[in-house]
């Protein structure tokens, strides 16, 4: 599938809207990784540098309401999702500000507000827990869609298998997202997979697997919007994997190249195919100047140097609360209080 | 009052959480099956409908894991194991995902999903369809863990688990399933974390859950007849367990014996004699003794079941050996 210009979602505003959602993406990403070199936070961050297209094509076709399932490398779909800026900076932070009040850090990042539940780090964990939330959603006919996105690595789980069949079988509103980056930690796809094409599995159970360039963020939307149809007509869960890479290593600022990853080829020929610039393009191409693309830079500098200086001026949380929280205290989930009403 | 078997007060707890909570939906294995899991889930399919009681592909992770999802999402889903053993394929959803869910986010969100779990040995089944794994999860922070004795805590601590809003792993026992008594037809609720005392004695505690509570009851009867007053006490709940209940106990009779189903180290009868040892020393006034199964898995020769599980008699050989114990 390629982005031909010819398609009638796109318009001017929705090319806004994804480089605004990349562009933003990128720049915290940046500044968070220059935070990290600095020593300034320590909690293990996985930088999603180079697949901004991905967050932001699926999460564009998505209401507020609808669910995201994300792991580790989980910033880019909390912003693109709608998750606040600084909130997250301040769980990254380890305050009690922060969207998890700092017991979660950069891999537990939670905006219930806009359909994240929670985001955890075990590979593939997620997968099925966006199938309960699917099924969920079945149950109440509230119409709401469930994104799982995950990596290339979580795959080889068998989470990922029994989570396919079992949204397959129930018909299910979920959409199963495959960030093919290349890498699972240090080791490429040709080591630890047999069959590198992921979208293949769609056919092994019965639902289809689409495959797009992950790096195009229109390509990456249009195979979203007709997943998000299928999801919300009844038609059941969709496959659909993204082809992209990361820029960073696996989990800090390094590109692991230092460390004798073979990397270099692969960077090399990924950088070139950053997926702003051609977006940056096309809107020029509509009558887009360079002021227009300073003006966001300006603004979404001064909101990200707000969320730092809001970060590092909030308190941590106190030691008498280590043990709050262990059990649920009866208060009103968040989750709950986005539930619609059950239909009968 | 009406009698209701163990097994029968199962399925009418799920009978009224359906009827009465629309966020309760129950899935896993068995639930079409002619056998309905010895009867405990009984038509239930075709009263409520397939959409809501989901029978399942042999996919214990992926189905737990969604179980819990659902619930992290606003229902009160009950997923069912028809064996403990089986269920260990769904660790990561169960320990990682469930139990960490409410802290890892600050309570702002929570994970209030029923794991059912079945104990179901005995019948020369061998080590993967005998265990009883109660103290592999009474370990984990943020997971309840129940195991009802009688038909009337089968009913209601199914329904305090569902309502509790916490991961609560229910644990209910084969071998209690034709156990009968007068159960209450109204819906309610026994609350998690209280125990309670089966018979009141003065010479030594016997602290037991599940099956092991009838096997107490035995013992205490024949320990009776002999002259040996022992107080019973139920735990229902092993996480959290009821402090506060036992320690009464114990202070009153200075002696504790645990008998617990599962293993014998890091195991319930472990945990409870070390809180005793550890809290009220100076209440005791003879050693603590435990009765476990011995740290071996299931076997499968009847001859060496027959010494494998726990029985009355080991009760009592316990309780003779404290009493006749010089400090």
């Amino acid at each position: 599938m390629n982005s031909d210009g010819k398609d009638n979602f796109l318009n001017t505003d929705l090319l806004w809207q994804m480089y605004s959602v990349m562009h933003r993406i990128r720049i915290s990403e940046e500044r968070i990784a220059d935070l990290v070199t600095a020593g300034e936070i320590k909690t293990p961050c996985h930088f999603y540098i180079g697949q901004e297209a991905v967050a932001a094509g699926v999460c564009l076709a998505l209401q507020k309401n609808d669910y995201v399932w994300t792991a580790h490398r989980s910033h880019g779909h909390y912003l693109a999702k709608g998750g606040n800026l600084a909130s997250m900076l301040a769980e990254i932070y380890g305050k009690r500000t922060g969207c998890s009040k700092g017991r979660g850090g950069s891999m537990h990042l939670l905006a219930a507000e806009v359909g994240i539940l929670g985001t955890v780090p075990l590979l593939s964990a997620t997968i099925p827990l966006a199938v309960g939330a699917g099924l969920a959603s079945k149950l109440r006919h509230d119409g709401r869609v469930s994104v799982s996105f995950f990596g290339d690595g979580a795959t080889a789980e068998g989470h990922f298998h029994e989570s396919l069949n079992l949204a397959a079988i129930y018909k299910l509103p979920v959409i199963f997202v495959c960030e093919n980056n290349l890498y699972q930690c240090h080791m490429h796809i040709q080591e630890y997979l047999s069959e590198g094409d992921i979208y293949k599995s769609g056919d092994a159970h019965g639902i289809p697997g689409i495959v797009v360039d992950g790096n195009d963020v229109i390509a990456v939307h249009k195979a979203a919007l007709e997943a998000v149809r299928r999801a919300r007509a009844g038609e059941g869960p969709t496959l659909l994997e993204c082809k992209t890479f990361r820029w960073r290593g696996h989990v800090g600022p390094s590109t692991d190249i230092d460390v004798g990853i073979r990397r270099r080829d692969d960077v090399c020929e990924w950088l070139p195919k950053d997926p702003i610039p051609p977006v940056m393009k096309r809107l020029l191409d509509l009558g887009a100047t360079e002021a227009d693309f300073d003006r966001i830079a300006e603004e979404t500098l001064a909101e990200l140097d707000q969320a730092v200086e809001y970060s590092r001026r909030s308190p941590y949380p106190a030691k008498h609360e280590l043990l709050e929280h262990v059990f649920y205290s009866g208060a009103q989930s968040r989750a709950e209080g986005m539930t619609f009403p059950v239909a009968n | 009052m009406r009698k209701l078997t163990y097994v029968q007060a199962i399925r009418e707890a799920h009978e009224q959480l359906l009827s009465s909570d629309p966020r309760v939906f129950v899935i896993g294995q068995g639930l079409w099956s002619p056998w309905y899991a010895g009867g405990s889930l009984q038509d239930l399919d075709k009263q409520f409908g397939r959409e809501r009681v989901l029978d399942s592909p042999t996919s214990e992770n992926a189905v737990t894991a969604a179980a819990v999802g659902a619930a992290i999402a606003g229902m009160r889903p009950i997923v069912f194991h028809p064996r403990m053993d089986f269920m260990v394929l769904a660790i990561d959803p169960i320990i990682n995902q469930a139990a960490n869910w409410c802290y890892l986010f600050g309570g702002q969100v929570h994970a209030p999903v029923v794991i059912r779990a079945v104990i179901n040995r005995g019948g020369q089944q061998g080590a993967q369809h005998s265990q009883a794994l109660q103290g592999l999860f009474m370990h984990i922070p943020g997971l309840k863990v129940v195991m009802p004795s009688t038909p009337y805590d089968a009913k209601g601590l199914l329904i305090g688990a569902v309502n509790d809003g916490n991961p609560v792993m229910y644990i209910d026992d084969r071998w209690l399933y034709a156990a009968e008594e007068d159960v209450p037809e109204e819906i309610y609720s026994v609350p998690l974390g209280e125990a309670v005392v089966r018979r009141t004695g003065s010479d030594i505690t016997i602290v037991a859950a599940s099956y092991m509570v009838s096997m107490a009851m035995q013992a205490a009867e024949t320990l009776g007849r002999n002259g040996i007053d022992a107080e019973v006490v139920d735990l229902r709940s092993i996480k959290p367990w009821h402090k506060e209940l036992v320690f009464d106990s114990v202070r009153k009779t200075g002696r504790l014996v645990v008998a617990d189903g599962g293993w014998e180290t890091c195991g319930v009868a472990s945990e409870i004699a070390a809180a005793v040892a550890c809290e009220m020393f100076a209440d005791l006034t003879a050693p603590i003794s435990r009765v476990t199964l011995p740290d071996a898995p299931a076997p499968v020769s009847a001859a060496l079941e027959e010494a494998y599980y726990p029985t009355a008699d080991s009760i009592i050989t316990a309780v003779e050996g404290i009493l006749a114990a010089k400090v």
